[in-house]
């Protein structure tokens, strides 16, 4: 490719106008394990698939849901380990804000300064930008609210939105599937028909994850049999 | 001090170096929002600066967050600010007052490094303190509508900076309600 040679140094742009490292997290990205989130009238869901490499791996070590404060939850694709850098830096950043003004973090507020952090790592000397987008989900005053964060910084508000392998397809169906007025039951429910659409094999309550928030405003990661009980629904 | 739905907040006109006053219309009531006020008593350097610094820092978060600041919220800012300079602090005792969520009244005032006082019905500050606790104590009574509430704020000043000879010169009073915000300046002893 012509840019090839910009790829060395993050910090210079391509002459087609692209930082082509950037380029490169996307693609790491795109080849991560599914992800998903769906926003509801009265809640927020988001799932990911949870394959480990043997099964001989004990799942109840690997989280990849995590929550940012009491009302914020988030999920990735890509690298776990630059997510769990990211998960660190933003609960710091949640406190600070608590410590200054005695008031649990705004959902945009949160996402802004995470995104802050992405984009200092695409602009500074000797590090290399987080090869993760993030899928936060959150439920404050102003109601259910659900952004993605992608390496570049550069963060969206979504009704519904996917990220990893089979993006394209999982974005279909639930452009297929999405309504304005969802109760989020049935956004559990279209998110685990949207997992199981791509997923190689049999889905199951152990390999994945997902994390909900309703209208008392505590994130939660469902249990195995939680989610038990959801796929019994779903089939 | 807190009323129906409303509050006051008041103070002196004069400024002065110990025996001399300098001027005899300051200002030490400071508007943060339309419905949050600051009056910063002690020295008048660290108000002037304490007052811009906490507009400044408003202003941002309006700015980002896109709406006013809570009373709570800047109450719980001003501390944080103030005990930034622990060991070297702004001499200054601010009093806040606002209207909160439903438009519920919020006092408090903090020492000079952010030791928080909440109160429901009267916060005083300045040289006066003294006599304008047993002032606000014996005349305030609870749910008092704007007019009866400027009245007995006035009177309260007034008959408490009159036994004060660093303050006086006259007050300037704030009528806060949910609609609109009454200025007046309160006539006095002129010495």
């Amino acid at each position: 490719m012509g840019d090839s040679q910009y790829s060395f140094s993050l910090t210079t742009f391509s002459p087609s106008g692209k930082l082509v490292q950037i380029e490169h997290a996307l693609t790491a990205v795109g080849s991560g394990q599914t992800s998903l989130g769906i926003k509801a009238a009265n809640g927020v869901v988001i799932a990911t698939e949870k394959k480990l490499p043997s099964i001989l791996v004990d799942e109840t070590s690997v989280q990849k849901i995590q929550a940012l404060t009491p009302n914020i939850g988030v999920v990735y694709s890509g690298m776990g380990p630059d997510f769990r850098v990211l998960v660190r830096k933003s609960r710091k950043q949640a406190q600070q804000y608590f410590r200054l003004y005695k008031e649990h973090i705004p959902v945009t507020q949160l996402v802004r300064e995470t995104a802050a952090v992405m984009q200092e790592f695409t602009q500074s000397g000797g590090v290399r930008p987080f090869g993760v987008s993030l899928l936060i989900a959150g439920y404050d005053d102003n109601g259910p609210q659900l952004y993605q964060v992608d390496p570049s910084g550069s963060y969206f508000s979504w009704k519904a939105s996917a990220m990893g392998k089979n993006v394209s397809n999982a974005k279909t169906f639930l452009e297929k599937r999405y309504t304005e007025d969802m109760e989020l039951d049935d956004a559990i429910h279209t998110a685990i028909l949207t997992l199981k659409e791509g997923y190689e094999g049999q889905i199951s309550s152990n390999n994945i994850e997902i994390g909900i928030i309703r209208p008392d405003r505590e994130f939660k990661v469902l249990s195995p049999s939680e989610i038990k009980d959801f796929l019994e629904e779903v089939e | 001090m807190v009323g129906k739905n409303c509050f006051a907040i008041a103070s002196d006109r004069r400024l002065g170096v110990q025996l001399q006053t300098i001027a005899t219309d300051f200002q030490r009531v400071f508007k943060i929002h339309d419905k949050l006020y600051i009056g910063l008593s002690g020295l008048a350097t660290d108000a002037q600066t304490l007052y811009q610094r906490l507009v400044f820092r408003h202003k941002l978060y309006q700015l980002r967050e896109e709406r006013d600041m809570k009373p709570e919220t800047f109450a719980s800012l001003v501390s944080a600010i103030l005990y930034e300079r622990r060991f070297g602090p702004y001499f200054c005792q601010p009093v806040i007052a606002g209207l909160g969520e439903n438009d519920e009244p919020f006092i408090c005032t903090m020492d000079c490094i952010g030791a928080k006082e909440l109160a429901k019905d009267f916060v005083v500050s300045g040289t006066s303190s003294e006599s304008l606790y047993g002032a606000c104590e014996s005349m305030y009574k609870p749910n008092m509508e704007p007019e009866e509430l400027f009245e007995t704020v006035s009177q309260a000043l007034m008959a408490s900076v009159d036994r004060d000879c660093l303050a006086g010169w006259g007050g300037h009073v704030f009528i806060v309600t949910p609609t609109e915000v009454q200025e007046r300046v309160v006539k006095g002893r002129m010495d």
